[in-house]
């Protein structure tokens, strides 16, 4: 049988991939923006939108960066704001486990899901930088090994408040004159070593149980953790070889965990750019791979990794003669840095360089990867839905350099193929997203109701 | 009628009605009030009455009849929905009425709150409030581990030591979430493709603000929302929070139970140390409007009284026909009230009569307006629409 494909619209907003350069580049800050590439992933049946979320602007040595793209919603506000101009769209945001506490989380992802009939979900991510810390009470000074184990206890938490009121607590019965079915609905009590509290939540079940929740997770444990727990799992791999290990290696611990491997959705980040011909397409995608490198954004890839001053080094030049500064504060700050050992980082570059007689610039050029999908539309079409058919993921989640009509131009050609072919629906199974996304209901002891 | 003078009208949304039995009445719809259509559909109403604002109560603990723990009663409400992300949900269905969420200030971390109320401003463009209020219950201390509360009652000298503390930190958070407000100059954004700069980086700014249980670096993430300042308002029953009032809030909601108490109360809040525009004083009042079937507001009142927990009120209550709630409204208006703050002893019954039958009377003696006459939050309450920016050089 045909895999569904599940689709999600992601809106970066705040990066070096989005063109603010671009003359149809709109706000990065009005809701008009949201609302546009909401309802356009709603018009092709998307499973939901996703809004990512940063707690610090962007710096280089302590001044803020000038030229990316900055500023962004508070991502619950929006999503709410969101509910009240779509209709079957999941709306999903990342929330940080570090800088919350899990009452106000439960309670605001509860109220979420009731305000959207059933469509919120949660993106959960870690911080640890002392950068983004230095603006809440606390976190910039957990240390890094607690880190995960707030992450785990965070989610355990918000789930116990979300089981912690019966479907049918609320009796509102004005005959009798009885309110709640039971004096303790909502209470709790979590003693971890995270989380000592207790009391009562204040947010009847909403409509899935549980809202989504959606992790990233590499690492062994991070796998492992994800397989277990989450809805969703947001891949880092786009290519079908490595996406193929990654998804069966999810499935096979998700089945291990005593899931069943269909309740586990993987969802590649990835992006696109069309053409009428596969030539105009490919022509596309290096133009904006250049707008994408500017000078600037060259520079700050490698010094975040050298961790010092680089502006001293013309990009088309070779690469900087001096070793990574281990010793000092970070000199990028507020970016993730997803390479890890840098003195290795950069020895594997220099080989890399040295062997292909690369600049600066054409070594980002060659890191910073591409867009997954190039070309026709047809030819897109068939791409997607074979990495999709092959078992490379169950669905990807799809961003663009250009905000907010970028999404535009899929839905208006490549989603009109997909769904000829069978591979995407062409109206909502649900209300929902947990309908939507076909994963059972739960129930309040934690097993899981097949629908 | 100029419209500097006209009354300001604002109401308090707290789930089915102010009054315990509220859920009970016939035209109650007890089992939607967790629904985004119910909140969508009071809103609207307040707006067809031209209402200059709603606010939404919130709390981190369940409803209680108990003044600092909660309770088991069965035949209340129990139950409520995060206010701030209700505003939000109404913002994009409305288009005039202003939206203030009480978010509260002793557990919920004020970059969040500097950033939920500057996006509810920028997806109702312009009308975002904030009803800054702090947790002093023992049950949300308890719901979040952090604090521990004194217990015991209000005239113990812990609990006093305990309250002055969060109205301490309330001010820092408020403080902080200005200084956050303003962190983006309006001009910072400057898209110059020639440059290569998206930001005039001098123009963001660090807020580095220093308090007695918090610090924030700052800047914030969003930029300054479409008001500059969305309008703070603050609950106050009292000399340390009308202090806190006359501190931080472009707004204060005050609880006169007659009439010598509201000409006391304007008296000694007007009086408070304050710098720029004087703080505009609203008074809260509970209101049971006189049915169409001829049962008066009183007679309501009585009734819900006899079904279980009378209605205990803070405040005055006002039972009687919309013309005696406007001479009441009248009256506070000599006085020196902003206006007033209407609490429906039950929603879906009062709110409608509010917008109805209350509106027309008081443009019938001209001091109420007969359309919206700003498109902003800070228009509506005769704020000035351009604040200037405390970290603009110019």
């Amino acid at each position: 049988m045909t895999k569904q494909i599940i689709l999600a619209a992601y809106v970066g907003g705040v990066n070096e991939h989005t063109l603010w350069e671009h003359p149809e580049a709109g706000s990065q800050i009005a809701f008009s923006t949201f609302k546009h590439v909401a309802q356009t992933a709603e018009r092709g049946r998307f499973d939901y939108f996703f809004l990512a979320e940063g707690l610090a602007l962007r710096a280089r040595d302590g001044v803020i960066f000038d030229h990316d793209i900055a500023g962004r919603p508070d991502t619950l506000a929006v999503l709410a704001s969101l509910a009240a101009v779509t209709s079957h769209i999941g709306l999903v945001g990342t929330l940080n486990a570090t800088f919350n506490e899990p009452y106000e989380l439960a309670r605001q992802l509860a109220s979420l899901d009731h305000l959207s009939g059933g469509r919120a979900g949660w993106n959960v991510v870690t911080s640890f930088d002392a950068y983004t810390g230095a603006n809440f009470r606390r976190g910039g000074f957990l240390p890094y090994a607690e880190r995960y184990e707030r992450a785990e206890e965070t989610v355990a938490t918000v789930r116990e408040l979300w089981d912690s009121w019966n479907e049918d607590a609320v009796a509102a019965d004005k005959a009798t004159g009885q309110f709640l079915a039971d004096p303790s609905a909502g209470a709790f009590a979590h003693h971890g070593r995270q989380f000592d509290i207790e009391g009562r939540f204040t947010v009847p079940r909403s409509p899935q149980g549980r809202p989504i929740v959606v992790q990233a997770g590499v690492s062994p444990a991070g796998r492992d953790f994800a397989a277990a727990n989450s809805d969703a799992i947001f891949s880092p791999y786009s290519r079908l070889a490595e996406a193929k290990d990654f998804y069966a290696d999810i499935k096979q611990r998700a089945r291990n965990a005593g899931r069943n491997p269909d309740d586990v959705k993987i969802l590649p980040g990835t992006s696109f750019v069309l053409g009428d011909t596969q030539a105009e397409a490919e022509e596309k995608a290096r133009h904006v791979k250049e707008q994408q490198l500017t000078d600037r954004t060259i520079q700050v890839i490698f010094e975040q990794v050298w961790n010092r001053d680089l502006s001293d080094y013309d990009p088309d030049g070779p690469l900087p003669d001096v070793e990574p500064d281990t010793t000092a504060p970070d000199f990028i700050q507020g970016r993730a840095l997803i390479h890890g050992d840098r003195h290795a980082t950069v020895a594997k570059w220099r080989a890399l360089a040295e062997e292909r007689g690369y600049t600066l610039r054409e070594l980002a050029h060659e890191i910073s990867g591409s867009a997954d999908y190039v070309g026709t539309p047809t030819r897109v079409a068939d791409q997607l839905d074979a990495f999709i058919q092959e078992d490379g993921a169950d669905g990807v989640v799809l961003g663009s350099h250009l905000v907010p009509s970028g999404l535009d131009e899929f839905v208006d050609r490549v989603v009109p193929l997909l769904q000829e072919r069978g591979s995407l629906r062409t109206e909502y199974e649900g209300t929902t997203l947990r309908e939507n996304l076909g994963l059972p209901l739960p129930d309040r002891d934690g097993a899981l109701v097949s629908r | 009628m100029s419209s500097e003078h006209r009354l300001r009208l604002g109401v308090a949304l707290e789930g089915a009605g102010w009054h315990p039995a509220a859920w009970r009445e016939p035209s109650s719809r007890p089992d939607e009030l967790f629904t985004p259509e119910y909140w969508v559909e009071l809103v609207r109403t307040a707006e067809a009455g031209l209402l200059d604002f709603v606010t939404i109560e919130d709390s981190l603990a369940l409803q209680s009849s108990a003044f600092f723990e909660g309770d088991s009663r069965t035949d209340e409400v129990r139950g409520r929905l995060d206010a701030l992300l209700i505003a939000a949900r109404v913002a994009p269905l409305t288009s005039h009425i202003g939206l203030i969420p009480t978010v509260t200030t002793s557990h919920t971390e004020p970059f969040h709150v500097s950033t939920g109320i500057a996006t509810l401003d920028y997806t109702s463009e312009g009308r975002a409030g904030w009803q800054a209020k702090v947790s002093g219950r023992v049950d949300e201390a308890q719901h979040f581990g952090r604090r521990t509360h004194p217990g015991g009652s209000y005239d113990d000298p812990e609990v006093q030591e305990f309250v002055g503390e969060l109205f301490a930190d309330a001010t820092d958070a408020v403080e902080a979430v200005r200084r956050l407000w303003d962190s983006w100059e309006d001009d910072a954004e400057i898209r110059d493709v020639v440059t290569d700069r998206f930001l005039d980086a001098a123009k963001v700014h660090r807020v580095d603000f220093e308090g007695r249980e918090f610090s924030i670096r700052g800047p914030s993430i969003t930029p300054r929302p479409p008001q500059g300042q969305p309008v703070v308002a603050a609950l106050a029953h009292a000399a340390l929070p009308y202090r806190f009032a006359a501190g931080s809030a472009d707004l204060v909601f005050v609880t006169p139970l007659d009439d010598r108490d509201a000409a006391r109360i304007i008296t000694e809040v007007t009086a408070l140390d304050r710098t720029g525009e004087p703080l505009r004083v609203f008074a809260d009042l509970v209101v049971a409007l006189d049915a169409p079937d001829g049962e008066t507001g009183l007679d309501r009142l009585a009734r819900l009284d006899s079904l279980g927990r009378p209605l205990v009120s803070d405040t005055l209550v006002v039972g009687g026909s919309a013309a005696d709630l406007a001479d009441h409204l009248e009256l506070l208006a000599a006085l020196g009230y902003a206006g007033a703050r209407l609490r429906p002893a039950v929603t879906t019954d009062d709110l409608p009569r509010i917008a109805n039958d209350l509106t027309p009377e008081l443009r019938r003696r001209g001091v109420f307006h007969d359309a919206y006459e700003a498109g902003t939050l800070r228009g509506l309450l005769g704020l000035p629409e351009r604040v200037p920016n405390r970290f603009a050089t110019v």
